[in-house]
């Protein structure tokens, strides 16, 4: 059984209907990405899932219907990581981190899980005083990651992690987010406008067209799809 | 210099008070973003329902204890039942809102306790004592430790607490707060619950140094509140406890030693207003950002 799995989701926004149906499923211990060009509905994707756009439609999580509020989705276990990454400017990264482990029921955990994020991030002990508006756009998108593991999440939902961002920090939170899942048992649905990327780092994926799945299969099927490649490859 | 000295502890006496109820502004305008022009008379309603609990025969500390808690659950229910249905109105409906509540609580207020002069009990006496020639009063004083004291408190709320993260989150980022599982819309609730315990405090602590007290108490008290808020800038909480005890020494100073503003401390504190708005619009303490109003 998936752990997550939506059916005919819709999504508007006013008038303009940004989702017509989406139906896609995230196995456990899997990065599954949603690819796309811009206003493919992405991003309403994952806003559907996290409760921050209004949706009809099915969407299961460990089996059970999902509930709509973002707090209650948060609580439920899903940590949504969204785009501008969410940072509490204004607030020291040590609170931002506070911040990240405020749906998780036990509280004793959190020493132990702040020593597993640094393990990955080493750079954010020493600069847990710093304001975290004050840090670059990679330190930002890491210290996103790191917010959300803080809540031991089941699943996180990424949106555009590679946005701005050079190659070389791009790598290394896939491999951060690989790392995690395979040390924490937690599944990952990244959206991604860069598709190689994407590609790289995912066991599947799902490709959007004005709000409905038009492609989906695993990684390398989607690489060896003549249109994908065309499209969204560029080779 | 000893008449200077004392001019200045009185000040700070009345300014710890101003800072109280501008602390409550700031509280409200960074969660929300509107200025609570009904904060002075949340204030004034809390200090009747202290002085009908005294009334009715319960000694002054239980009444105070017990105003602050009806106090708090009365700012949480005036959020809830009001403000949170014009909460994603344009910011000048919510400030129309809270100029309606202003009105109908200083009517309400008139109307159940029959807009007499009324007498709050002074919980500290009426000694003085002596420091090298400056009498202070005991009366002072007191206003002065508990209005520290309950901003020391609710420093350590903010600042210490994992509750008091959640309302800076919140105030700072709503939607990323909702994405971690914070429930901001109660957060707002719960701020407008903790500026209504600072005001009531403010009331409790102003009226008995006014002999006497109506419904009216607290009109000229919310401008001086209004005066420190804009002096520290409104969005900062230092900016409201240092503004207030400013506002209060200088007003208490330009009063003394002024003539002509011997019985024009409120137009005082107006000209304060105005040439901070002109001088430096964003205050001692508060950012510089573009905000709506």
């Amino acid at each position: 059984m998936p752990l997550l799995e939506l059916e005919d989701v819709q999504a508007r926004y006013g008038a303009v209907q940004a989702l017509h149906g989406v139906t896609l499923d995230v196995d456990e211990r899997q990065v599954v990405s949603v690819l796309g060009a811009n206003g493919a509905g992405k991003t309403t994707t994952l806003r559907a899932i996290s409760g921050t756009v209004r949706r009809s439609g099915s969407i299961r999580f460990d089996g059970k219907s999902l509930p709509r509020s973002p707090e209650a989705v948060a609580r439920s276990g899903i940590a949504h990581v969204p785009e501008g990454r969410g940072t509490f400017a204004e607030l020291s990264v040590d609170e931002n981190l506070r911040l990240g482990a405020y749906s998780r029921r036990d509280r004793s955990g959190y020493e132990r899980d702040l020593a597993a994020v640094v393990k990955h991030f080493p750079w954010l002990d020493e600069r847990r005083d710093q304001q975290a508006g004050t840090l670059s756009g990679g330190e930002q998108q890491m210290l996103a990651l790191a917010r959300a593991f803080m809540s031991r999440p089941r699943l996180i939902l990424v949106d555009e992690p590679s946005l701005g961002l050079a190659p070389l920090i791009v790598r290394r939170l896939f491999d951060v987010l690989r790392a995690w899942i395979d040390e924490h048992g937690m599944s990952a649905l990244v959206v991604e406008q860069n598709a190689n990327v994407a590609l790289q780092h995912s066991e599947r994926a799902y490709v959007l067209e004005v709000g409905r799945v038009a492609v989906s299969g695993t990684a390398d099927e989607l690489r060896g799809n003549e249109a994908v490649r065309r499209s969204y490859l560029g080779y | 210099m000893a008449d200077f000295l004392q001019q200045v502890v009185s000040g700070l006496a009345s300014g710890g008070v101003y800072a109280l109820l501008a602390l409550a502004l700031v509280l409200i305008y960074r969660s929300t973003g509107v200025v609570n022009f009904a904060q002075g008379e949340m204030a004034m309603f809390s200090t009747f329902v202290c002085w009908e609990l005294i009334d009715r025969g319960l000694p002054y500390w239980v009444a105070f204890f017990a105003t602050l808690a009806i106090s708090f659950a009365g700012g949480v229910l005036i959020e809830r039942l009001v403000v949170h249905a014009v909460s994603r109105a344009a910011a000048i409906t919510v400030v129309t809102v809270t100029i309606g509540l202003l009105i109908m609580l200083n009517g309400a207020a008139a109307w159940i306790w029959k807009g007499e002069q009324r007498t709050l009990e002074n919980p500290f006496g009426t000694r003085t004592f002596d420091v090298g020639g400056v009498v202070v009063a005991v009366q002072d004083l007191g206003i002065l430790v508990v209005s520290l004291a309950l901003v020391a408190a609710l420093w350590v709320l903010f600042q210490r607490t994992r509750l008091g993260l959640a309302l800076r989150a919140s105030a700072l980022n709503p939607e990323s707060s909702r994405l971690h599982g914070i429930r901001v819309s109660w957060m707002l609730a719960l701020g407008w619950g903790l500026a209504a315990v600072l005001g009531a405090v403010a009331g409790m602590l102003v009226a008995p140094t006014q002999g006497s007290f109506d419904q009216n108490l607290m009109l000229p008290v919310l401008i001086f509140a209004f005066a420190a808020a804009v002096l520290g800038g409104l969005d900062s909480p230092l900016g409201a406890v240092v503004g207030g005890l400013a506002v209060g020494v200088i007003l208490n100073l330009v009063g003394a030693y002024i003539d002509f503003f011997a019985d024009l401390r409120l137009p005082a504190a107006l000209l304060v207003i105005l040439a901070i708005l002109l001088l430096r619009p964003h205050g001692l303490f508060g950012r510089a950002a573009v905000r709506r109003v």
